[in-house]
């Protein structure tokens, strides 16, 4: 049995359910999204993330009808919605306060979307046992939002935006209320419920962790322009610049300049007088052309005696050990002054670590372990 | 014992400015009309057998034997009933765009609608008359632009009486209907309008159910003295405005009749408990609701 690779943004006959074409929104003298064009496929889980003020949340509010692009235009199943107020959108939203009606019940705040239209009576009771049953929430149809937990009042959000059945569910911050622990739980059990209703998810998002977790794409964004758009393997992987490297995870960025030394091989020049690392990159370089080295703390391996095989191996001097509990992150000085993070799993007893601070010890990592970026 | 001491001071403000000035009022409703200082008879003076045995519901028998007190108390009713709905009418709207207004703006709107409490009220009541009367303001600025071409009798009616009213009593309207709304999270509106509200449906369904306590409060705030006003019916209505306010200060000023004055006193009390503990189980119930 074949097992197909859910990946419609690589069919080139697949048609966007959304589509941003060079839309533009400025608040005033504020430009709060720049030029932006992105395509959104049919039932996707898709995730805008990026750091406060970033224009993810206008964008999701230009999705909703709240607000409208300056320049360009927005499309659903090919349509431009600009003229389509709100109500009249097969889009719903979760905010991100859950904006629950306080004086409903929470069989009514479900109701609610269900009410405007002229569904007969009996079948919005069905809709609705639906929607309760699917957000377990059935024991507390009865209670008014404030009689309710957090979680449970989050869970009412999302049953009452999808109540509906919109083609586009759009989700702001749905998770920021809830504690670690109830987070990592909702975020499966969001996956869940997107998966077996088959609608598309647009997430807004400023935790990388969620939006890695849960998102079959993720776009990361800065200053209201999409910086890379790429399946969360690939956002980690193999980032299009150092800002995604460095927003997405931890990483070190060496600084240098690229000689190549094969067909895709590079030799990067970053200190003066210390030998150069190698690196595989696809994307060309021309010679001495500035270029930063991105390698994830968990791709340099720590050794207290050189690696034989190793591309790149380096030694230094442990400065200082972030000890995460399963993890442990030793900052080591290189000679060049040049600090790099190697982080390993404590498989072991923390007593019987191997290196402590000021200890001698030797870097490495192969030429494909870190990406070369050009900025 | 400290707590005591705490609850003591309420209860000694209620006793010394409520209970007590009742008790006396309720003690004159009792007694009779005389030519004397005070106009009444009995008094403590008389002796604490005859003083009892004297006091009896004659004057609440008089009350109900001739129809122009209940039909003033009905007539009160009425007024104060219509007035309340009428500025509820002008207060909303107020509230709302105060509500609405940028915040900076807040702090200064407040303040006008607070500002008419600087200068007296009989003042602002005889500007009132200067404004709705055969030569006023309102009736000169409508003749010059040829709305109306014989000046209008507002002065001396009803509708003097309403408009006095609502002036009068709007900020009270205003303030707790601006508190609830203020409140009011606007994501709600927006959440109401993604799932299909207009925006008057969203108004509707959400805006006037969660800024009902202040509706409630507001009207209460109203109702409660317009039922018993007397300076404004007294200059800006007619002769024919027909208000207990009214009919109280003439049996107590004109006539000199203090025990039938107190007890159509007495009678406003009781037709104002109501209101008055139905206003509180509604800030109860919304004390609770916050809690």
């Amino acid at each position: 049995m074949t097992q197909t690779v859910f990946a419609p943004w690589d069919d080139p006959s697949k048609k966007p359910l959304i589509r941003f074409d060079c839309v533009t929104k400025r608040f005033g003298d504020f430009v709060a999204i720049d030029d932006l064009s992105l395509d959104i496929f049919e039932q996707e889980f898709f995730a805008l993330l990026g750091p406060s003020g970033c224009g993810k949340t206008t964008m999701m509010r230009m999705l909703a009808g709240f607000e409208a692009p300056t320049e360009g235009k927005i499309e659903l199943a090919g349509q431009d919605i600009a003229p389509v107020p709100p109500n009249k959108r097969a889009v719903n939203m979760m905010f991100q306060s859950y904006a629950l009606f306080p004086h409903l019940s929470v069989y009514e705040n479900i109701a609610f979307g269900l009410r405007r239209g002229d569904m007969p009576k009996n079948d919005i009771d069905d809709r609705v046992g639906e929607m309760l049953k699917l957000t377990r929430l059935e024991k507390f149809a009865r209670r008014k939002p404030h009689q309710i937990s957090g979680g449970q009042r989050q869970r009412v959000a999302l049953a009452r935006s999808l109540a509906k059945a919109p083609k586009l569910l759009l989700l702001d911050e749905p998770l920021g209320a809830l504690d670690a622990k109830l987070r990592q739980a909702t975020q499966f059990e969001l996956m869940d419920i997107q998966e077996k209703t088959g609608t598309t998810f647009v997430i807004v998002t400023h935790d990388q962790e969620e939006a890695m977790t849960v998102a079959s794409r993720v776009a990361v964004m800065d200053e209201g322009r999409v910086i890379q758009v790429a399946t969360p393997e690939r956002i980690y992987e193999a980032p299009n610049s150092v800002y995604v490297a460095d927003f997405i995870g931890d990483v070190n960025i060496i600084k240098g300049t690229a000689k190549p030394s094969g067909s895709d091989r590079y030799e990067i020049l970053h200190t003066d007088g210390q030998p150069p690392f190698s690196a595989v990159s696809e994307t060309s370089f021309s010679e001495g052309q500035t270029c930063h080295l991105a390698i994830r703390p968990e791709k340099v391996s720590i050794s207290a005696d050189r690696t034989a095989d190793a591309d790149n191996a380096v030694q230094g001097k442990v400065l200082d050990i972030a000890y995460l509990g399963n993890l442990s992150t030793y900052y080591v000085e290189l000679p060049g002054g040049q600090v790099i993070k190697a982080q390993t799993a404590n498989t072991r007893r923390v007593s019987r670590r191997g290196f402590t601070w000021e200890d001698s010890v030797w870097l490495s990592w192969t030429a494909t372990a870190g990406v070369l970026l050009a900025e | 014992m400290q707590r005591l001491a705490l609850i003591a001071v309420p209860y000694a403000w209620l006793l010394a400015l409520f209970l007590i000035p009742f008790v006396i009022v309720f003690k004159i409703s009792l007694s009779d009309i005389a030519l004397a200082i005070p106009p009444y008879t009995p008094t403590l003076k008389d002796g604490f057998g005859p003083f009892f045995s004297a006091l009896d519901f004659e004057n609440f028998a008089f009350l109900a034997s001739d129809d122009l007190y209940w039909r003033a108390y009905v007539s009160s009713l009425r007024i104060a009933l219509v007035s309340t709905f009428l500025t509820l009418l002008v207060g909303y709207p107020i509230a709302y765009a105060m509500a609405r207004a940028p915040e900076e703006w807040r702090p200064t709107l407040m303040m006008l609608v607070i500002l008419p409490f600087w200068t007296s009220f009989l003042i602002r009541v005889y500007a009132w008359m200067g404004i709705l009367s055969q030569e006023g303001f309102l009736n000169q600025f409508l003749l010059w632009t040829g709305v109306i071409s014989t000046p209008l009798t507002i002065l001396n009616t009803n509708t003097a009486v309403y408009i006095g009213i609502i002036y009068t009593y709007v900020p009270f309207m205003i303030l707790p209907i601006f508190a609830a709304l203020d409140r009011l999270d606007g994501s709600l509106i927006e959440a109401a309008e993604d799932l299909g509200c207009s925006r008057f449906q969203a108004f509707w369904l959400v805006t006037i159910p969660l800024s009902k306590n202040g509706i409630i409060a507001g009207s209460f705030l109203v109702f409660i003295p317009a039922l018993g006003e007397f300076v404004i019916p007294s200059l800006l209505g007619g002769s024919g405005t027909l208000m207990i306010g009214k009919v109280l200060w003439e049996e107590f000023f004109n006539n000199r009749d203090w025990p039938v004055a107190s007890a159509v006193a007495v009678i406003l009390l009781l037709i104002l408990i109501i209101p008055i503990i139905l206003f509180q189980r509604n800030q109860q119930r919304q004390a609770e609701d916050e809690a």
